[in-house]
């Protein structure tokens, strides 16, 4: 469903990505892992159209996407929580959600969207009225994840969904993860918790230093030396 | 049932009642009031209409314009110097006024936006621009140079002139900022408006949710700036005289953004609120400061400007989100739970 291939970019002169290259296939959870300064949030920004990457092809659906802007990625299929919860403070929570839906692909079916989200988060539906900026930090994660949802992507891009959570907002996050999973929704994980994002993930990519050092099943990347030594202190 | 839905969102029916009264009120007024009663009512609605036009840009966008001046300008010179030159009628010079205004908002916008400036530094983009049309327009002899362009006083007079007495101009501009209280509530709730919203709230979001920020930011500017073309034709017609030093002055930018600050930014009833609190204080301090001056036989220039600053202050001092969301809360005109109006300052 999506591929990269050897990307590369630049921030002025420092590179943020060498060379990159991943797949994820339909339906499958792919977990990108590495630690800060990895590039993880780099490769979700590029395949967003938040950066132009210098060389290398993304291509989603068999469309080559490689330099298109964020809302025509958008358009295509692709969803992004994006990293530090950014919701829209002022708005309400309804509001917020709305928002997400104003994409074309999503806008006809946006009643129906709205159910199956409040379905999946009462909370978002008992406080559906009240300014964004008031929900607790768990929260905002679910409406920002909500937002998302509201675009009806067939991939969704999780850039650090549990940065900042309670353990046990993020094992919220995590089984929403999952659910999305069961559903079908093709998955790209980034994430600093690299143990629960390696067991939820078919596949997993360690960054380090902008390149791929080691792929494989989620299972294979838990058990392997450099995970366990780098990552885990095991 | 949807287009009122629309157009009433979160107020209640006593909002609605006497937003209905208050709309009687200003129709009726003149009928009611004398000449310099009605002189202030007309700066009050003028101030209420440019403040609406700045708000499309920041309140809904959160881009900041410290150089709206050089729309209103744009928008007068284009009117008045094709009514002067070739006696065109100011309706049909609004159309240049209002294009060539554009243009220049599509300029400040594209530049600053393409190149990614926020806040503050798009702020001094607009004021640069501002100030060397100024400059541009003191050396500019068709349209009179910096000896200022006079409009005929004397010819037909009439609405398609826009030539005659106060209470013309008045109904004219009442009726400007009622349509233009209709559009934007409109616009706030249209998809556009959503956008603009998230743009305001967090660009980068609003970015990741898929919103084109570049075209919304393009829109707001160019919408606004024609808005305010259009306040600047009336202004030109009305005080019937125009100089760069004044037309777009520093100081005409910053009166543009007081009245939708002061009566809360983003909403749509605060410029009104907030042109009427800003008008009479002026009026108010006047007064006094001839007063005081009166009694204690003292010289009392510029003593007006030193209370109408503290007042300022006050106000924003006490209400940071303007008076308007807190009035229209008090007086219940407002469903009182959800949508809290944006903290000043917080658009970027």
């Amino acid at each position: 469903m999506l591929t990269v291939e050897t990307l590369d970019l630049f921030y002025g002169d420092a590179q943020a990505l060498d060379g990159v290259s991943l797949t994820a296939g339909q339906g499958e959870i792919v977990a990108i892992v590495g630690a800060n300064g990895a590039g993880k949030s780099s490769l979700i920004r590029s395949v967003h159209g938040m950066q132009t990457p210098s060389a290398g092809r993304v291509t989603f659906k068999g469309a080559d996407i490689t330099g298109w802007p964020s809302h025509r990625v958008c358009e295509l299929g692709v969803g992004h929580v994006a990293e530090g919860r950014q919701i829209f403070p002022n708005l309400s929570v309804l509001e917020n959600l709305e928002m997400g839906a104003t994409l074309k692909r999503a806008r006809g079916a946006m009643a129906a969207t709205l159910r199956r989200v409040m379905a999946l988060f009462p909370r978002l539906d008992e406080r559906r009225r009240q300014a964004a900026g008031t929900l607790s930090g768990g929260e905002q994660q679910m409406l920002a994840i909500g937002r998302c949802l509201m675009g009806q992507p067939e991939m969704i891009m999780f850039d650090e969904p549990s940065l900042g959570l309670s353990p046990t907002m993020t094992q919220e996050v995590f089984r929403v993860i999952r659910a999305l999973h069961e559903d079908g929704m093709t998955i790209l994980l980034v994430e600093q918790n690299v143990m629960a994002s390696l067991k939820l993930a078919q596949r997993g990519y360690v960054l380090e230093n902008g390149r791929v050092v080691l792929e494989g099943t989620g299972q294979a990347l838990l058990d392997s030396d450099r995970v366990r030594q780098a990552y885990l202190g095991l | 049932m949807r287009l009122w839905h629309r157009l009433t969102g979160d107020m209640t029916t006593r909002g609605q009642v006497a937003l209905a009264m208050f709309a009687a009120l200003l129709l009726a007024a003149p009928a009611f009031i004398g000449s310099y009663p009605l002189s202030i009512l007309i700066l009050v609605v003028y101030f209420a209409y440019i403040g609406q036009a700045w708000n499309v840009m920041m309140g809904f966008a959160g881009q900041l314009s410290l150089g709206h001046a050089l729309y209103l300008g744009l928008g007068g010179y284009t009117a008045a110097a094709l009514a002067f030159h070739f006696g065109v009628s100011p309706w049909i010079g609004m159309i240049a006024g209002v294009l060539v205004a554009m243009l220049a908002g599509g300029i400040v916008g594209f530049l600053g936006f393409r190149f990614s400036l926020a806040g503050v530094y798009f702020a001094l983009l607009t004021i640069a621009f501002a100030e060397f049309t100024r400059i541009l327009f003191d050396h500019f002899k068709w349209v009179g140079g910096s000896a200022g362009l006079f409009l005929k006083v004397s010819g037909d007079p009439g609405l398609w002139h826009l030539r005659g007495g106060p209470v013309m101009f008045y109904y004219v501009i009442l009726a400007m900022a009622a349509l233009a209280l209709v559009a934007c509530r409109l616009m706030l709730t249209s998809r556009l408006g959503y956008h603009w919203l998230a743009i305001r709230e967090d660009p980068e979001a609003a970015q990741a949710s898929g919103v084109d920020v570049f075209r919304g930011k393009m829109i707001a500017v160019l919408i606004s700036s024609g808005m305010a073309a259009v306040g600047g034709v009336w202004a030109a017609f009305y005080y019937k005289n125009l100089f760069p030093e004044t037309a777009f002055a520093m100081g005409r930018s910053i009166e543009v953004i007081l009245a939708p600050i002061i009566g809360g930014l983003g909403t749509l009833i605060g410029p009104f609120i907030g042109a009427a609190v800003l008008v009479s204080l002026g009026d108010v301090f006047t007064i006094a400061a001839e007063k005081i001056g009166e009694i204690f036989g003292v010289k009392t220039a510029g003593l007006k400007q030193i209370f109408y600053g503290l007042a300022l202050l006050a106000i924003v001092a006490f209400r940071r989100d303007g008076v308007w969301p807190w009035l229209a809360r008090k007086l219940g005109f407002v469903h009182s739970d959800p949508y809290l109006p944006p903290p000043a300052g917080k658009g970027r």
